[in-house]
């Protein structure tokens, strides 16, 4: 089979295979990812009330988002969530505690270490990854910036 | 003396003193035993981890089950068993090297991906009409979740799956073949070739596999002169909704209209609409749990005289998924006569 015709077959794929509706899942991951947010919303209003100061206000708020995300995926009721509301449930902080949980759950059987210690992040990891090097690089502009006072 | 099997263009074999599947078994788990076959499987297990600690383990029992199952019903002995053909998805076929290891029969592992149910029975058929064997069986098995960590994700990370992907059978199929007459008669096999027509998506497998169904039932007919009107049904494993219609126009093209005989397990097995499974049903578990469930039921029953099934299956692994290559596949034609 040469390259045209397997591009042949490839754009017929194309054609016969069923779409998801685009407005239809921009609308689902709208009202998850906004229920997410009141909920988050909901936590730092409470916090500040109670005299917290806005850092820890809002560090009580991803730790309480990230805590509800695990003990979801414990239950296997976040993959549900996501099921229904898409990049609205995994963009937010809760996206990311159920990355890491999930694997945890997933590779207890194989043990500690070998299991939930070496496949923890085999999700995560890209993220934590490229974040730090991103952040790194960015530090780096910034520094750079700094002495030849651009900034 | 004519010999028993001749051998029928370039990739069929027909057995003149055909092998019988004697006696099968299917055991399912929960989602299967609520779909449309429902009913028709020998156990649905509510468990999902049927009672072990790890996936694995699970599947590995599916398999056990479903070998004892089907050795209670055929009139032999476990002892007369001479070898088995065992596969499913999992690396270095776990489930099938730890799950049988108790029976303590001679044992061949196969891999054809979710066609291993038409490699295996091709092979167990191929050694009883060769006369290496009076009884032989072939199982094989898939689990949602043990199929999920291997080829995906972790169970509980949330994703989406696009209209196109199908959902892994949790379930097993086991078949005692011999020489004795039994449910339904192997007149004759069509090995498969590997085809690749440059797919990459994993999620739409059926486009990946129907090229290589779409073979197989061509060269059949090539090799056996014949055409779609010799039988009852063509039934393949999983091609799922996408696939299926796919299969259909690649005949066509081939100037065959299948039509009116294509039924596929994957489509068989599974409601999309109140069941959430997409395209339809895949896995090793599927192709071998209708078979056993309801093709050789109906062949039992005399409703469909002479099937041709074909389990079709994707041999994409993760690292090749990850580096980016095409999925080939294949399909295993088999013919079952009541």
């Amino acid at each position: 089979m040469n390259e045209m015709q397997k591009q042949k077959y490839s754009e017929y794929v194309e054609e016969v295979t069923p779409k998801t509706n685009l407005i239809c899942n921009m609308a689902k991951a709208f009202l998850t990812g906004g229920i997410i947010c009141v909920i988050g919303q909901g936590i730092l209003n409470f916090c500040l009330a109670r005299g917290m100061d806005k850092n820890m206000a809002g560090s009580w708020c991803s730790m309480l988002l990230v805590l509800l995300s695990v003990i979801l995926t414990g239950f296997n009721l976040f993959s549900k969530i996501v099921d229904f509301g898409g990049a609205g449930a995994l963009v937010p902080i809760t996206g990311f505690a159920n990355s890491v949980a999930a694997p945890a759950v997933e590779y207890k059987t194989e043990g500690q270490v070998f299991g939930i210690g070496c496949k923890i992040f085999t999700i995560a990891g890209p993220v934590i990854l490229y974040g730090i090097v991103t952040s790194w690089v960015v530090g780096l502009i910034y520094w750079i910036g700094k002495v030849l006072g651009v900034f | 003396m004519e010999k028993n099997i001749e051998q029928k263009g370039r990739q069929s074999l027909a057995f003149h003193t055909p092998p019988y599947i004697m006696a099968s078994a299917s055991v399912v788990g929960k989602k299967e035993g609520e779909g449309p076959l429902g009913n028709l499987f020998d156990m649905v297990g509510e468990d999902p981890m049927f009672g072990c600690e790890s996936w694995e383990d699970a599947e590995g029992t599916l398999q056990k089950e479903a070998l004892t199952l089907a050795i209670g019903k055929s009139e032999i002995e476990k002892w007369q068993i001479r070898y088995i053909f065992a596969g499913d998805l999992l690396g270095q076929e776990m489930a099938s090297s730890f799950g049988l290891a108790d029976m303590q029969i001679p044992l061949f592992g196969v891999y054809g991906a979710c066609s291993t149910a038409g490699e295996s029975i091709s092979l167990a058929s191929l050694s009883v009409a060769s006369g290496a064997a009076d009884y032989v069986m072939a199982v094989t098995s898939s689990h949602f979740a043990s199929a999920e960590k291997q080829f995906r994700f972790p169970l509980a990370y949330g994703n989406q799956r696009p209209p196109s992907s199908t959902w892994t059978v949790t379930g097993s199929g086991a078949f005692v073949i011999g020489k004795d007459k039994g449910i339904a008669k192997v007149k004759g096999i069509t090995t498969g070739k590997i085809v690749d027509y440059g797919i990459k998506d994993s999620m739409n497998m059926g486009a990946c596999m129907a090229p290589a169904a779409c073979d197989t039932i061509y060269n059949h007919f090539m090799d056996f002169e014949c055409d779609e009107k010799e039988y009852d049904q063509i039934i393949t494993g999983d091609l799922g909704e996408v696939g299926y219609e796919i299969l259909i126009e690649l005949m066509k093209d081939k100037g065959y209209d299948i039509s009116k005989k294509l039924l596929d397990c994957g489509m068989m097995i599974f409601d999309k609409e109140t069941q959430g499974t997409n395209a339809g049903g895949s896995g090793c578990g599927c192709s071998a749990t209708v078979l056993s469930a309801l093709i050789l039921k109906n062949i039992k029953e005399g409703k469909w005289k002479k099937v041709l099934f074909v389990p079709t299956g994707a041999l994409l692994s993760p690292v090749s998924h990850n580096e980016g290559l095409s999925v080939p596949s294949i399909a295993h034609g088999v013919v079952l006569e009541g």
